[in-house]
């Protein structure tokens, strides 16, 4: 896997795109006749891929679209027995997100029970704090699980390996290699994410500035977390997910944060940012965006977060405060 | 009474205008913890409150505050509450019905519109209001000639927003469509849920009756034009799913029953329900006071009770805490429990009337279809 150049994480770019400007300001002339075009991604869209209009446009046409959704549906019609195998390690995922999601909803109901003894004092706090700690353990106890699912599948199957897919990455690599960058569009977490793996990108991006919103963002990061504090049924504890791709370590990307969080309740907050530190919860919103400058992905978390410009992006601090980072 | 109306009271004697400041200064009807006190202004023999509470007397008198042309009732109704209502205004032989002038709230129904009482803890969701973020979905109107009914059908048919022929998409069939669409924002609250990532991209066919009280009780003939017309064409004519998993049916009232009826005639082909306030009386433990055109219904609902079979996946009831059909949905639960279908059940403190159905949308069809929500990030 190699690492990219300079990471850049937005929020939603449907209503208020800001991505022209933040290409431009990464020095990045699309108009120019020299500039090679931004490879795209937006196979978190699923079937509407090709739908990218939008983005074609903003990027003043000078794109090409990965279509890694179409690649991965051609190789699944041509290659059936890897389909099988991959249909299989994604109901294992699901299975295991599944068992995982029950033991969840048991300890993180013991930590708020346990905030709801307000006159414990230090007693409470250390109980809440073991609390936590069991959660964060599940939390590592999923991406561990989940990684040797993933880790079996490629070893026992080889992808990389077969006709069709090498096919596919091959095109891939030679687009990457001829692009000025990669902008990730959101969408749907697990398709964007399992897309990105099957056809290698990360392969292909050393030194690539890449520009990621939403889902993108999530995928950029060490841990994907999904969330929301108002669904409709059910528990409202954030879940892990997966592993990202470890592009802009030391963060926890959450798009949305003002429609999917209730950012005036400091409990919840503060729980949330305990939970996944020391990596800090950061919320996109329309018009924020944070780059690091930093590439190779040889640097520590803490060297990683040292990130040269943001705007909007919100800090959800372990007090349960939220504020904008400073800039 | 209520301190100001107390104070008002010992005020009017003394200045006739202190009437009209109470009636400027204050937000009606005056709502505290527990009370709702309505008030009217006017000359009149006597006013009457027109509600529709079950348990309640059905028209309350109204006091006249002395020496002034006010006039007051007071009614026991907890926090959280909506109930719909009229005044009625007696003069001589004539009794005048109407909206409550000093209530700018109001909800609209097929016979005209009431009144709202909202008390505290009361608000309209957001979601039932158009939200510019939220992308249309496109209602197609469609006339078709029923053989089993015997007539012609008018339906209109809601695709999502970005609908796509390549795609698969679940299937809901909603009695009283026109109603649902005009009197509880069905087409907004789609293209909300659907925008919240909370529903799943669907297609819904709203249809209507004609004779509704025959056709949704229990009607043989209207069971055939859903399972044997209308879903037949709709799944030619459309990229759905086409599984139980993936057809719901839907109604209020005796819409609720039709629905009821048809996926009982037909088990295993609507996997999802949404039954709201349904007229599922029954007669096996003493006769039944609900009239004639109860009779099919009862005779269904009779049978399902001493013989409960599952004939859906998932069944979602809600029901008015203040309407009398309360009774028969507490009563029915259980035994749809029994048969082991999937049964989420809902009460509200409002009544029978369209906005309780509406509020209740999110709850059954996010249940029923749930949509990407935790998955999604665009």
């Amino acid at each position: 896997m190699s690492a990219p150049g300079a990471v850049t994480l937005l929020g939603p770019q449907r209503l208020a795109p800001t991505l022209p400007d933040v290409v431009r300001a990464a020095g990045i002339d699309l108009q120019s006749s020299s500039c090679a075009p931004m490879a795209t991604i937006t196979a978190g869209w699923q079937e509407r891929e090709d739908d990218d209009r939008d983005l074609v446009d903003a990027l003043l046409g000078n794109t090409v679209n990965l279509r890694l959704y179409a690649r991965a549906a051609d190789i699944f019609e041509r290659d059936t027995e890897l389909t099988a195998a991959h249909s299989e390690r994604g109901r294992r995922l699901r299975d295991l997100q599944s068992l995982y999601e029950l033991r969840l909803g048991h300890a993180m109901d013991a930590v708020y029970e346990l905030a709801e003894r307000l006159d414990g004092g230090q007693l409470v706090d250390d109980e809440i704090r073991s609390a936590l700690d069991a959660v964060r353990a599940l939390d590592q106890r999923l991406l561990e699980r989940s990684g040797e699912v993933i880790d079996e599948f490629v070893e026992q199957w080889r992808p990389a390996e077969r006709d069709v897919v090498a096919a596919h990455r091959a095109d891939v690599a030679t687009i990457l290699a001829e692009s000025c960058g990669l902008a990730i569009a959101g969408g749907q977490v697990p398709t964007l994410l399992n897309r990105i793996h099957l056809l290698g990108v990360a392969d292909h991006v050393a030194g690539l500035p890449v520009f990621a919103w939403s889902a993108g963002a999530m995928i950029a990061t060490e841990r994907i977390v999904v969330f929301h504090d108002d669904p409709p049924h059910g528990r409202r504890y954030a879940r892990m997910f997966e592993h990202g791709l470890g592009w802009f370590p030391g963060v926890v990307a959450m798009p949305d944060a003002r429609r999917r969080l209730h950012l005036d309740d400091p409990l919840r907050i503060g729980f949330l940012a305990r939970r996944f530190a020391p990596a800090v919860c950061l919320g996109f919103d329309d018009g924020a965006h944070l780059v690091s400058p930093i590439d190779g992905g040889n640097s520590s978390s803490s060297e990683r977060r040292d990130v040269i410009v943001r705007r909007g992006v919100l800090h959800l601090s372990d007090d349960g405060s939220v504020d904008e980072l400073a800039a | 009474m209520r301190p100001e109306l107390e104070a008002l009271r010992r005020d009017a004697v003394a200045d006739p205008t202190a009437v009209d400041r109470f009636v400027d200064g204050h937000s009606f009807p005056l709502i505290d913890d527990s009370t709702s006190t309505f008030v009217y202004r006017g000359e009149a023999d006597s006013v009457r409150l027109r509600h529709w509470v079950y348990g309640l007397a059905a028209t309350p008198a109204f006091t006249r505050l002395d020496g002034t042309d006010l006039w007051y009732v007071v009614l026991d109704v907890p926090r959280d509450s909506r109930i719909e209502y009229k005044i009625e205004v007696i003069r001589g032989d004539h009794v005048e019905s109407i909206q409550d002038p000093l209530n700018p709230f109001t909800a609209r129904d097929p016979f005209g519109a009431n009144s709202v009482l909202q008390t505290d803890g009361y608000e309209r969701p957001a979601w039932t209001l158009p939200d510019p973020e939220a992308r249309s979905g496109t209602l197609v109107a469609h006339r078709s000639h029923s053989p089993a009914l015997g007539r012609d059908v008018d339906l209109s048919l809601y695709l999502p927003a970005r609908f796509r022929p390549t795609s698969r998409y679940p299937l809901l069939i909603v009695h009283d469509g026109s109603d649902y669409l005009d009197y509880s924002s069905m087409q907004v609250v789609l293209d909300n849920l659907i925008h919240r990532l909370e529903l799943a991209e669907i297609l819904v066919a709203f249809s209507n009756p004609q004779d509704r009280l025959v056709e949704y009780a229990d009607h043989e003939p209207h069971a055939r034009y859903i399972t044997d017309e209308l879903v037949p064409w709709l799944e030619t004519e459309f990229p759905l799913v086409a599984t139980a998993g993936g057809r719901g049916l839907m109604g209020a009232s005796f819409g609720a029953a039709a629905s009821f009826a048809v996926a009982r005639r037909h088990p295993e082909m609507f996997g999802r329900m949404l039954l709201q306030s349904g007229s599922f009386a029954f007669s096996d433990i003493g006769e039944s006071e609900r009239g004639p055109l109860f009779a099919p219904i009862e005779a269904m609902v009779n049978e399902f009770r001493a013989d409960p079979e599952p004939f859906s996946e998932r069944v979602f009831v809600s029901c008015g805490t203040f309407e009398s059909l309360i009774y028969e949905n507490r009563s029915l639960v259980p035994v749809l429990q029994s048969t082991g279908m999937e049964i989420r059940y809902v009460e509200a403190r409002d009544g029978h009337n369209w906005e309780n159905w509406r509020d209740r949308l999110r709850d059954g069809l996010s249940w029923l279809f749930p949509g990407p929500l935790w998955m999604v990030y665009e």
